[in-house]
């Protein structure tokens, strides 16, 4: 039913059907049914609130209240053996501000490979973590006194340790100068095509949604769309994604007016 | 990475990790450090010369202090610690890798149990030799009793602060979970003297095996069976509220 792209014999990397989320009183996730392919980058798009950071977490295996089903690179989300595959960067950034930003990535990668044999190994990852996200420069300054945009990047740095197969990235570009969302964007598109990672990567700002193979367009903790860029356009008429979103929106209300009205 | 190690309950590597990473931030914030380590210091300094007339006192007074100082400030910090571990988000990411709940608590117990032998080594030298505290036991054993009080503080720190959702939070946790220990563990007067609720009461906390313990190294030349038993209790306390503590950190979280 679903076209994977280059692999179709390679199950998805994320695969969820009937997946719902409970946040106290709220029901966040309307049973979702979704894939992600392997080895590209999927956008998450929607405005604030529509439940992305939720569906993320669920993803990751740190939400509670999950039922449904939903498959992570072959292992019900939040299986063991999934946490050093899958690479996680929240939206505020989870460092350490009274660590430089090397020996934030020294324990976080001592913690993913372990051991005093792996020394080398993970002495290399983490210089090469720090300049994938281009903070060499930085690598000796204290987290805490790096700017917002920097201390993001630490964050991501730290994501991309141990070379996951699946990145899970909470709008990791939000307030970002447009040279270095620019620059992180082709990082995102080298891991899939060098590394083959898979992304998932979240953002409310639609401009970016082009830069994506793949999208899920969410609102109200439901999804709107599942295509690519193209096909979405093509199939609503609208030049840009942004117009197609709204076109999506438009229907879907006046769809839920009608069932109002003839009940 | 070729074979990564799976997460046990306990790994080693992990632990010190997380104990080197811990004793790595409190590097950077020297100004902690220091008062952590003079603090007690002074306030003995301080009782000795308040109880200048009465020397007797201080011994038993200044010996229990010994036992209380490092139960006080490991609770302060490590509750401190961990609530800015919870709310920064780094325990999230934490738990999402391959590290076990014990690895982190077993490396923040190691990490402050270092600072801990410091702070108390400092203590009970300055007490023992440069203030005139009479002890009739082996100052070792006072040092023993010393950590095994911080990791207690370790212990409570951790665990209440799963309670706390702001530092202000987790700063009045200190007055409710250590004060009334303070009262009743028998510093004021001695627990036999108190109202006969409060005995049973005092019997129950584990402040109280601290503060005899200390007593007992005080007043008797070798280990004795009191002695072991206080701090039999005192241990087994910790690693109780340990172990509730870990209960505490989840993986997955609302």
């Amino acid at each position: 039913m679903m076209n994977f792209s280059s692999r179709p014999t390679e199950e998805p990397a994320v695969h969820a059907q009937d997946l719902t989320v409970v946040r106290g009183p709220r029901t966040v996730l309307r049973g979702l049914g979704f894939t992600v392919p392997r080895g590209q980058v999927t956008g998450l798009l929607g405005p604030s609130g529509c439940g992305k950071s939720t569906l993320m977490r669920a993803v990751v295996g740190t939400q509670a209240k999950v039922s449904g089903t939903l498959d992570v690179l072959g292992h019900p989300a939040g299986h063991p053996t999934l946490r050093t595959r899958v690479g996680y960067v929240t939206q505020a950034p989870s460092v350490y501000d009274d660590l430089t930003v090397r020996q934030n990535l020294d324990y976080f990668a001592a913690i993913l490979d372990p051991g005093r044999a792996a020394a080398d190994r993970r002495r290399e990852d983490v210089t090469r973590a720090i300049a994938d996200v281009d903070l060499t420069t930085h690598t000796d300054a204290l987290a805490g006194n790096l700017s917002g945009g920097q201390r993001n990047r630490v964050s991501l740095a730290v994501a991309l340790l141990g070379t996951p197969e699946l990145l899970v990235l909470d709008e990791p570009t939000v307030g970002l100068d447009p040279v270095l969302r620019r620059d992180l964007w082709q990082l995102f598109h080298t891991l899939a095509a060098e590394r083959d990672t898979t992304l998932l990567i979240s953002s409310h700002v639609m401009d970016e949604a082009e830069r994506c193979h793949r999208l899920l367009l969410m609102r109200d903790g439901e999804i709107l769309a599942d295509d690519t860029p193209d096909a979405l356009r093509t199939r609503t008429g609208s030049e840009t994604v942004e117009a197609a979103f709204l076109h999506l929106v438009d229907r879907a209300a006046a769809q839920a007016r009608t069932k109002e009205t003839t009940r | 990475m070729s074979t990564p190690a799976p997460a046990r309950a306990l790994s080693a590597a992990r632990t010190t990790a997380t104990a080197a990473r811990v004793l790595r931030q409190l590097r950077h914030d020297p100004r902690t450090v220091g008062l952590m380590i003079l603090i007690p210091c002074l306030m003995l300094f301080l009782l000795r010369y308040v109880f200048d007339g009465s020397a007797r006192t201080f011994d038993s007074i200044g010996a229990s202090l010994l036992g209380i100082f490092p139960l006080i400030t490991m609770f302060l910090v490590t509750s401190i610690a961990t609530l800015r571990e919870r709310t920064s988000g780094t325990l999230e990411r934490l738990l999402a890798m391959p590290l076990g709940k014990g690895d982190l608590i077993a490396g923040y117990a190691l990490a402050f149990g270092a600072l801990a032998i410091v702070q108390s080594a400092l203590a009970t030298g300055l007490a023992v030799w440069f203030l005139g505290l009479d002890v009739t036991g082996s100052p070792w054993l006072l040092l023993l009793v010393a950590l095994l009080d911080a990791l207690l503080g370790t212990a409570l720190g951790l665990f209440v602060s799963a309670f706390a959702a702001s530092e202000f939070q987790a700063v009045q946790f200190m007055p409710a979970v250590i004060f009334p220990q303070l009262l009743l563990c028998g510093l004021f007067t001695s627990r036999e003297a108190m109202h006969p609720v409060l005995e049973t009461l005092s019997d129950v906390l584990p402040m109280s095996y601290a503060v005899d313990g200390m007593n007992e190294v005080l007043k008797h030349t070798d280990m004795t069976t009191a002695f072991v038993r206080d701090t039999l209790i005192v241990a087994a306390c910790a690693l109780l509220v340990l172990t509730l503590g870990a209960a505490t950190l989840k993986r997955r979280t609302a």
